[in-house]
């Protein structure tokens, strides 16, 4: 009764008692039911729709659109068709350091699996391992056919290039900021605001902004090109460089968040295990093997999943840096999906963003897996 | 024990003294030069595309076009053009664009921090247990109310009104046979997952279903897919906050009669203070920058700040850089401030909590 007011007729306030004890039954309903209703209607309701558009041919037309239902033909194109290429890659014939890299893969994944089985079977496990096994020898198989022979590859490749290289670079350096910013040194919070800073820019100014400074003519370090007699050279019209180019610039914009995060995770390590290794003799080397990296494992694991999550989505930079060019050297994926939107085709726009989504689901979910999970399993043990 | 350690500090020859650290907490000078350089170069690292990009919107097209000049009043002469240009001359459009991003990050932002932080502390206190049959069954009702609508030709709204109905009369009567249920982890683990899918397979469906609800073009279609894309993250991070604050306050206040909401609006949310204030700034930071998106669900009228920068592209006079790099400017400047803000709490290791798992 006590959280009744004292104004009001009695029936009114009977009635707003009412209504609050109602509130209060459902409340448990009520606290959940927005985020989900928002995230069916805006994720779920749309990653069905995608999956219809992804089996069909769509066209829009004056006012309105037209579909026509065409299976796996928008899928079938990407693989086989005419769109190989763009998605995959050019096939001309393995290397042999090509069959050599893709029969090793092979073994070593074949007894990954054939380890799996002799410790404990579960059988979701062993389809899960198979999926991922599957996925791993496919594109191992891709690169060392497209680039180990001397191929170009698709927008596949180039994905996957941003992420692993992206990412292991993020890691490395985002790590050893982390670790210099961890000694006892003055200023810390100074260096932690300065090093945060790329992370809040925009990737379109990034992308504008890395873009003045690659500049081998007009840029700041043109002096220097030109030093070193590269004055002529214009990365953009170089696959490698242009994709080089736009890892670092993600990197530039990702390394504060391993950062930021590294960081608190190390000034969270008790310190006395560190000075009594210290005491004991070990050195710098040691400790950080023994001491600092077991307890830095778990943290790491989860922002390398994060960052890998992200990295897949990865659009705004190649799109500014280089439009996805030289031809479609530096296409990645979700670019490859938008321009195929912009030209209308949104059936093979969704496909492609399909099978990025698979992509991305199934490495995510390994490495989630394999490695987070299996670190928090080990130290259990 | 120290004593032992000076008495072997002092007889140290001259590369133990550059490089051992001669006491715990102290660095030795061969060290400090080492860290003190890699860290002097990496904020060099971080600053100079930000300095090039200040200094680019105080140049003439001249000065941009004539190879690097470095220094303003020596190098070149700091002109204001593209500043009054854009701020001045052509005010509208900039300022439209950048209340447009303000209103869309801020609303967008709001909503997304209290959906989701209800969301959270409904999964972290209350103990759910939907069951997986009457999941599988939405899952189908709405399946079936999308098949009818795409072969039939029903209205929309009908379809998925009739389908919701019938999914309802199924829970009420069939559903308590279910046995199997799922649990709060399952629900959490789904709506961080969401986070995995990449803009770019939603966009296209978001894209249609608001040109069919004639909002195109409007802050409240980018609000509702930003609050929708950052939603996992406010989740996540306040799932760990809210279950890291201690159960037994607000046990004691719900004996003292206290409803559920009155117990989350002035015992949770009180509480969460550090974890609320860190995610808000993170979201806002993403929905202010965030720029794909835009691009599909804005033309002019919600045109955004990103989408300008961008726009300094499109003419014929090919890049304006100065221009640009104004815009640029003036889009980081708030983001700066909450840097500055946002980085005590992270200090505090708020984000560090949620990525222990």
């Amino acid at each position: 009764m006590s959280t009744v007011g004292k104004q009001g007729t009695p029936s009114r306030r009977a009635r707003t008692h009412r209504i609050s004890e109602w509130l209060d039954r459902q409340s448990s309903t009520l606290f959940i039911t927005p985020a989900v209703v928002l995230i069916l209607v805006f994720s779920l309701f749309p990653l069905v729709a995608s999956l219809i558009i992804a089996f069909s041919r769509f066209r829009l037309r004056a006012g309105s659109y037209q579909v026509r239902w065409v299976g796996f033909k928008n899928f079938e194109k990407q693989f086989f068709g005419s769109e190989q290429f763009h998605f995959l890659g050019t096939f001309k014939g393995m290397s042999v350091l090509g069959w050599v890299v893709a029969t090793v893969a092979g073994v070593l994944i074949l007894y990954w699996l054939y380890r799996y089985c002799r410790q404990k079977f579960w059988w979701l496990g062993f389809i899960g391992r198979i999926i991922s096994a599957l996925m791993a020898f496919g594109l191992v198989l891709l690169f060392s056919a497209t680039l180990l022979s001397g191929h170009q590859f698709g927008t596949l490749g180039v994905t996957l290039f941003y992420v692993f290289v992206g990412c292991s670079l993020q890691f490395a350096i985002g790590l050893g900021l982390a670790l210099l910013c961890a000694q006892p040194i003055r200023g810390r919070t100074f260096f932690r605001v300065v090093f945060f800073l790329p992370l809040m820019i925009t990737p379109i100014g990034i992308g504008y902004a890395f873009r003045m400074l690659a500049d081998t003519t007009k840029g700041p370090f043109s002096p220097a090109w030109q030093w070193v007699g590269l004055g002529d050279f214009a990365w953009s019209t170089d696959p490698w460089a242009a994709r080089l180019f736009i890892v670092i610039g993600d990197s530039w914009q990702w390394i504060p968040f391993v950062f930021i995060i590294l960081l608190a995770a190390l000034e969270n390590i008790p310190k006395d295990h560190r000075e009594a290794a210290e005491v004991d003799g070990a050195s710098g080397w040691q400790i950080f093997r023994e001491i600092t990296w077991p307890q830095l494992l778990p943290v790491a694991a989860t922002v390398m999943l994060i960052r890998l999550i992200e990295a897949f989505k990865l659009v705004d930079l190649p799109n500014i840096m280089t439009a996805g060019g030289p031809g479609i050297a530096t296409e990645s994926m979700s670019l490859h999906s938008y321009f195929a939107w912009r030209s209308l085709d949104l059936g093979q726009s969704a496909a492609i963003a399909y099978l990025l989504l698979i992509t991305t689901v199934v490495i995510c979910v390994s490495f989630f897996n394999y490695v987070v999970l299996g670190r928090l399993r080990q130290g259990n043990a | 024990m120290t004593a032992v350690r000076k008495k072997i500090s002092r007889r140290r020859t001259p590369l133990q003294w550059l490089f051992e650290a001669p006491s715990i907490g102290k660095m030795a000078p061969g060290t400090a030069v080492f860290v003190y350089g890699l860290l002097l170069f990496w904020t060099l690292v971080v600053l100079f595309p930000l300095y090039w990009v200040l200094i680019t919107s105080f140049k003439t097209a001249l000065d941009v076009n004539n190879g690097p000049v470095f220094l303003p009043w020596v190098d070149f002469t700091p002109s204001l053009h593209a500043w009054r240009e854009l701020l001045v001359i052509d005010y509208e459009d900039t300022l439209r664009s950048y209340i447009n991003s303000i209103v869309i990050a801020t609303l967008s932002t709001a909503l997304c921090v209290a959906v989701g932080s209800m969301a959270a502390y409904a999964l972290a206190r209350i103990t759910y247990k939907p069951k997986f049959g009457n999941i599988l069954l939405f899952v189908l009702a709405m399946l079936g109310g999308c098949y009818v609508v795409w072969k039939a030709g029903v209205d929309w709204k009908i379809a998925m009104t009739a389908a919701f109905a019938i999914w309802f009369f199924l829970l009420k009567s069939v559903g308590r046979f279910f046995k199997k249920s799922v649990g709060n982890g399952d629900i959490l683990f789904w709506m961080i997952s969401q986070r995995i899918l990449p803009p770019i397979v939603t966009v296209v469906p978001i894209y249609m279903m608001f040109q069919n609800l004639k909002m195109l073009d409007t802050h409240l279609a980018l609000i509702l897919t930003y609050t929708v894309v950052n939603l996992p993250i406010v989740v996540w991070l306040l799932y760990d906050f809210i279950s890291g604050i201690p159960i037994e306050l607000e046990e004691s206040a719900q004996l003292d009669g206290a409803s559920r909401f009155r117990t989350f609006w002035e015992i949770v949310l009180p509480l969460a203070k550090p974890g609320l204030a860190a995610t808000t700034l993170l979201v806002l930071i993403l929905a202010w920058n965030e720029y794909i998106l835009a691009v599909f669900l804005s033309t002019s009228n919600a045109q955004t700040i990103p989408i300008l920068v961008a726009a300094m592209n499109a003419g014929e006079r090919g890049i304006l850089w100065w221009s640009m790099c104004v815009v640029i400017i003036i889009m980081i400047i708030p983001v700066v401030f909450m840097a500055i803000l946002l980085q005590r709490f992270i200090s505090k290791g708020v984000l560090l909590g949620a990525v222990k798992g």
